[in-house]
């Protein structure tokens, strides 16, 4: 979708001879290397996984699949359930939530003006484990665990943000504390829940709380792939705003941008992508900071770019954190372990060589 | 003879730019604003001047409309601002904040940029004429140098430089600057002020908060002196910055002298002068009297 987007522009600067010194055309050829490196980390992720099937077959089940021509029935039926029902419904959705957190990540940061922030600063993530816990501990109450989390996360923003309104502003340093609160109680309260819950129960929440894409089907794919989609495409539109509001809300006001509505749009959206992932897939730390971190050191701090790339480059983190996650060993590793290990030291990192010049 | 005078006055009717009308703001029950009035008049460079805590910068920003004031308005180029959506008001005012870091180091081309906001539309917006119109405003100030670096790694008064680029770039019609030589070094604050005063010959209105009343003096077409009580002058600064209205503010420290036809303002026990016509601080001029 938005290949064709940046085409677009691609074109409408070429025509336009872009102003000399004030090219964007060399981000513009990033951005369509990092599209490629995606598509490339998903088509080798498809082939790899613990029951080996060959990179001949692989395709030719997907193409079967694909093409109206062709008989889905000639193909063997284990290949077409393994490559078509389990792998890539899974690294789909691990680019959809990868892209979810990465572009919320960068959009929060954006808007809160602080390089540290992730999205789960406004206790998206207590709120979705609470309700996930919920719904394991109590599944005749709530039916679906997704839902029950997806509420719950909600909920937790808008008492977060409600806590934080006071005389029609939002300033910032209540909103992160209202966050905090909130956070904290929704976290009390799964602990609450794990103190009472039966073995079985409390071992699946463990789980879930660790986040993993062992239970990908085509139903997710399918419900978060629009969602995030659509709030992706609205989030990148806007991208100027958030470098506007990135120098603070006086400026902005001053600029022409109502930072009061312009914040609210794109924290409604980005904890909508935020909620959406987490209720999928359960909590995976580190991709919403680390991505829009790598971005700025590759394209620079302009949003209009840092969305994007952001968006792909968490795509293709969480397609190599997740193939590692269930090839590694022969029983599955939860994703959230694995960005850890890897997401630490790359912070690490940052702090030691670049933390003077990125946190200013 | 009569009807030629007449006619003078005629072509001599200025425009008023910005008429702020009894403002009056409180911050909880602290009034900071008491019934303010004053205007500007269009091309001018006009000073607003008064000491630390009068009210300066809240003035500013109910001219703003970051603050709402409790009473009275504010009329910018014929149109109340109270009437004025955000999106309109960018485009007729620029504001320079005092001087700040933002958390990520965009480049300085880009940050004047952003002062094309008010007129970008579309999509991804920003056009060929609006990255030209940025250049350019970086070419005036004579900064075209520091395009490619990061803004939040800059000195002081370069980033006071890209700020007035980045209003130059806005193409508004009045420029607001809150203390815009306060963090800077002596050559850095009359740079400042010389380039106001070329944007200023360009036509563009300009009120630039100030507590120097040397820069005020030497540098403003129209200064407006307040105080915590209000507005206690207005006019050319030859007329307004006074020994009379200093003691005012400054409870009789300071005393304005002439040179050459330039007035200076300096701490009156600086200023005493010995019999022999040399000062207090200047030390014996050891060599003459060999």
């Amino acid at each position: 979708m938005f290949e064709t987007l940046k085409r677009i522009n691609i074109l409408e600067r070429i025509t336009n001879q872009d102003v000399k010194g004030f090219s964007d055309m060399r981000k513009y050829l990033i951005l369509c290397i990092l599209f490629a490196v995606l598509g490339l980390a998903a088509a080798i992720a498809m082939v790899l996984g613990a029951y080996n099937i060959s990179f001949v077959d692989v395709y030719a089940t997907i193409i079967a699949n694909l093409s109206p021509f062709q008989d889905a029935s000639s193909i063997n039926k284990l290949h077409n359930t393994i490559i078509w029902n389990i792998r890539l419904p899974r690294v789909l959705l691990a680019i959809i939530v990868g892209a979810a957190l990465a572009t919320s990540g960068a959009v929060f940061q954006g808007c809160f003006r602080n390089p540290l922030v992730e999205p789960y600063i406004l206790g998206v993530s207590s709120g979705a484990a609470f309700g996930a816990a919920l719904g394991i501990v109590y599944p005749h109450i709530f039916q679906s665990i997704q839902i029950s989390a997806f509420i719950f996360a909600s909920l937790a923003v808008m008492a977060a943000y409600t806590l934080a309104r006071t005389r029609g502003q939002t300033p910032i340093i209540t909103l992160i504390l209202g966050g905090v609160i909130i956070g904290s109680i929704f976290s009390a309260l799964v602990s609450l829940l794990k103190y009472t819950a039966n073995d079985s129960s409390l071992r699946e929440i463990v789980f879930w709380l660790m986040g993993g894409f062992y239970y990908a089907t085509w139903n997710d794919v399918v419900i978060t792939a629009p969602i995030v989609g659509l709030s992706f495409l609205v989030l990148w539109m806007y991208g100027w705003k958030l470098n506007i509001l990135s120098m603070g809300d006086e400026e902005a006001r001053a600029l022409g941008i109502n930072p009061e509505k312009s914040k609210m749009i794109v924290v409604a959206l980005a904890t909508l992508v935020t909620a959406v992932a987490v209720s999928t897939v359960g909590i995976i730390a580190w991709v919403g900071l680390m991505m829009p971190h790598a971005t700025r050191m590759i394209l620079g701090p302009d949003h209009r770019f840092v969305i994007p790339s952001a968006a792909m480059l968490g795509g293709i983190y969480l397609i190599v954190c997740d193939t590692l996650a269930r090839t590694l060993t022969t029983s599955e590793i939860p994703v959230g372990i694995i960005t850890s290990i890897l997401g630490a030291p790359y912070l690490c990192y940052l702090l030691r060589n670049k933390g003077r010049s990125l946190l200013g | 003879m009569l009807s030629f005078e007449k006619q003078r006055t005629f072509v001599t009717w200025v425009i008023l730019m910005l008429q702020v009308k009894d403002i009056n703001f409180n911050y909880g029950s602290t009034p900071i604003l008491k019934d303010i009035s004053f205007d500007v008049k269009e091309g001018q460079l006009c000073g607003l001047f008064g000491p630390n805590g009068c009210g300066k910068t809240t003035l500013f920003k109910c001219c703003m409309k970051f603050l709402k004031s409790h009473k009275g308005s504010v009329i910018m180029d014929g149109t109340d601002i109270n009437e004025c959506r955000i999106e309109d008001m960018a485009k007729v005012v620029a504001y320079v904040p005092q001087e700040h870091k933002p958390p990520f180091p965009y480049l300085v081309k880009e940050v004047v940029l952003m002062g094309r906001t008010p007129h970008l539309g579309g999509f991804f917006g920003v056009k060929r004429a609006d990255k030209e119109k940025a250049l350019d405003a970086l070419e005036l100030l004579e900064i075209s140098h520091l395009a490619e670096q990061p803004y939040n790694q800059l000195s002081g008064g370069q980033r006071q430089m890209v700020l007035i680029a980045r209003a130059i770039a806005q193409e508004t019609k009045l420029i607001f600057l809150d203390e815009p030589t306060s963090a800077l070094d002596f050559s850095n604050q009359l740079k400042i002020w010389k380039l106001l005063r070329k944007v200023a010959d360009q036509g563009i209105t300009i009120l630039a908060c100030s507590h120097d009343p040397n820069h005020v003096s030497w540098f403003c077409d129209d200064v407006v002196v307040m105080n915590e009580n209000g507005i206690i002058g207005q006019g050319h600064p030859y007329h307004v910055i006074t020994e009379s209205v200093l003691d005012e503010i400054y409870q009789g420290m300071c005393t304005v002298r002439s040179l050459d036809g330039t007035n200076m303002i300096l701490p009156r026990d600086v200023a005493v002068k010995k019999k022999d016509g040399t000062s207090r601080h200047m030390p014996a001029l050891r060599r003459d009297v060999e």
